[in-house]
């Protein structure tokens, strides 16, 4: 496709609200289906996803390997489901598909998986490689004068993992401005809240003293993301971190912040009450 | 003539460079000891030093990898697939991706740096890994080739270079298939199958025990994945007896892979020169190989004795 074209949609942020809404009954309804998959950390990112493919990526669903797209990552490949029902929303592959998730021969694997499922940049689910992943996308880059720009979504409870600082530091000794490292920064792991498993804090401080441009984000907010994600491109000689505040299983009221749905899925009376929170 | 395959993966680098202006290099900050500084200072825009990470510049190539580059990342073989193994497994293997991982220090011969820095247990992880090549040449003229071959073949590669200057075992004339094992000498009695450095001890072994009428085949299988299947069966069927040597350990290396070949195919008595199951400690690489039964007499003791059993099966 001509590259002149401007595929930045004009989304409004009630818009995004709305379509934030889809997505989440999205993992209900298929998570609730496979009986099995993360909806907690997916609920907690659907806003962060919402905006990324509905206002800020340059993308083209009918071309997903076009070499200019703008390149997401999500590292925490837990929470496929979300990145699954944003992909299917902006037509990447059929919706009825979604219905398919974690069956044999479906597209849509318990984890990402980029040799399933198109418009999916990179296979994740062991925790910790997605900014490493993400720093040869952006260096090629940089390699190629192409001008994309690459998003990665971290979990908070990921950032447990060493490979994660490793990556940090050297993203800043790359001076990579063409990346972004979104934390969502919803306080919880499988086994607890961050501070009792592994004290993250200060997380922020973290990031900055690692060399990165850092901005601290309500992971709800579209207003607050829409402004952070174009801050960001301003950033030169530097990659930004987003510190994104969320809540876990955010949407509906019953799993927010309930740990037991970090790795469960709702079961059909769960389903039926969470959509209709969601409609 | 005496030369590392590290040196000559270094040329080669700088050699495909000039080439694809698609080849990036990373090295997690042993590149003067992994010869790709000589890549990085004629191509400095296409080197990536990755400091010492391993698993955050497997991240980085396979990432690379993913955006049309043809990475080659370099590093100790105790390292990769060591240090980061799930980070191959996760980003490159799985995904099939473009990533040629090229160790250097494989084995014992690394010598004096002691048990941390002896790759024994590097084959037997890596193998494991489905769709990976996996080439340890015996040479420096085989590890150019291999070089070569790995650039210009889609897919992840690993191959495993040596730090000591070894001597050349193939005719200048000599052509590497990937998958296919050379046949560096005939023979009806046994077949020695070898890989990497210790194919030059297969053949220094052959020439003695040819002076006593012993008459052995001698295999260089520096493809360990996928083996050539063909050459073992035919090796099993016209010698009825087979013995492997490689710097490595016993098990998991390639002579239990030849053993499932063999076992399946056609069923011979065996048996297998490695490293038994231990650890090393500091030497010179001669005096480690001589400790561990990695010598030519050791081999040929090995062969009279398989013979025995040959003919008493």
């Amino acid at each position: 496709m001509p590259e002149e074209i401007d595929l930045t949609p004009t989304t409004s942020t009630g818009e995004l609200a709305t379509i934030a809404k889809r997505l989440r009954s999205h993992v209900i309804a298929m998570t609730g289906t496979a009986g099995s998959g993360h909806p907690g950390g997916s609920l907690s990112a659907a806003d962060i996803v919402t905006t990324l493919y509905f206002k800020i990526l340059r993308h083209d669903p009918r071309n997903p390997r076009w070499k200019d797209r703008d390149r997401f990552i999500l590292s925490k490949g837990h929470a496929a489901p979300i990145l699954y029902a944003a992909l299917a929303e902006n037509g990447y592959f059929p919706l009825q598909e979604l219905s398919t998730l974690r069956r044999p021969g479906s597209s849509l694997q318990g984890h990402c998986d980029m040799t399933a499922t198109p418009g999916v940049e990179m296979s994740s689910g062991s925790l910790g490689q997605g900014l490493s992943f993400g720093i040869g996308v952006a260096l090629a880059g940089r390699l190629d004068a192409r001008d994309y720009r690459v998003y990665v979504l971290l979990g908070d409870g990921e950032c447990d993992e060493g490979q994660v600082w490793e990556a940090a530091m050297a993203s800043a000794h790359f001076k990579l401005d063409n990346m972004v490292a979104i934390v969502d920064h919803n306080e919880q792991q499988i086994d607890g809240w961050n501070y009792e498993i592994m004290n993250l804090e200060p997380l922020a401080e973290k990031w900055k003293s690692f060399g990165w441009h850092v901005i601290e984000v309500d992971g709800h907010d579209f207003s607050q993301l829409i402004s952070a994600f174009e801050k960001a491109k301003l950033i030169k000689g530097k990659p930004t971190a987003f510190i994104a505040k969320t809540v876990k299983g955010k949407g509906v009221s019953f799993m927010e912040r309930n740990l037991d749905f970090h790795g469960k899925a709702p079961a059909p009376e769960e389903v039926k009450k969470a959509l209709e929170e969601l409609k | 003539m005496e030369q590392s395959t590290r040196e000559a993966y270094g040329k080669t680098l700088v050699e495909l460079g000039r080439q694809n202006p698609d080849i990036v290099v990373l090295d997690a900050d042993l590149s003067k000891s992994t010869m790709t500084t000589l890549f990085a200072k004629e191509f400095p825009n296409r080197f990536f030093n990755c400091g010492i990470a391993e698993q955050n510049m497997i991240g980085i190539a396979a990432g690379l990898a993913a955006s049309g580059k043809t990475v080659f990342a370099s590093t100790f073989a105790v390292f990769a697939p060591g240090r980061c193994f799930d980070q191959i497994r996760m980003s490159v293997a799985q995904p099939g991706l473009n990533v040629k991982i090229v160790t250097t220090h494989g084995g014992i011969t690394v010598g004096e740096d002691g048990t941390s820095h002896q790759s024994i247990e590097d084959l037997a992880l890596i193998c494991s890994l489905p769709g990976f090549t996996v080439i340890v040449p015996a040479d420096a003229t085989e590890a150019t080739q291999a070089v070569k071959a790995a650039a210009q073949t889609y897919g992840p590669f690993y191959i495993r270079l040596s730090r000591p200057k070894t001597p050349l075992v193939y005719p200048p004339d000599y052509r590497f298939t990937p998958g296919k094992a050379a046949t560096l000498r005939e023979g009806k009695d046994i077949a020695i199958i070898a890989t990497g450095i210790m194919v030059h001890y297969a053949l220094e072994a052959a020439q003695n025990l040819a002076k006593d009428g012993i008459d052995c085949r001698v295999l260089s299988m520096s493809t360990i994945k996928p083996l050539d299947t063909d050459a073992i069966v035919k090796a099993a069927r016209e010698t009825g007896a087979i013995l492997t040597v490689e710097e490595h350990l016993r098990r998991g290396g390639m002579g239990s892979a030849v053993a499932q070949i063999a076992a399946e195919h056609y069923p011979v008595p065996m048996s297998f020169i490695a490293i038994k199951d231990m650890y090393a400690k500091s030497g010179k690489a001669e005096e480690l190989l001589k400790k561990h039964g990695l010598t030519a007499p050791d081999i040929e003791s090995a062969v009279r004795s398989l013979i025995q059993r040959k003919k008493s099966s």
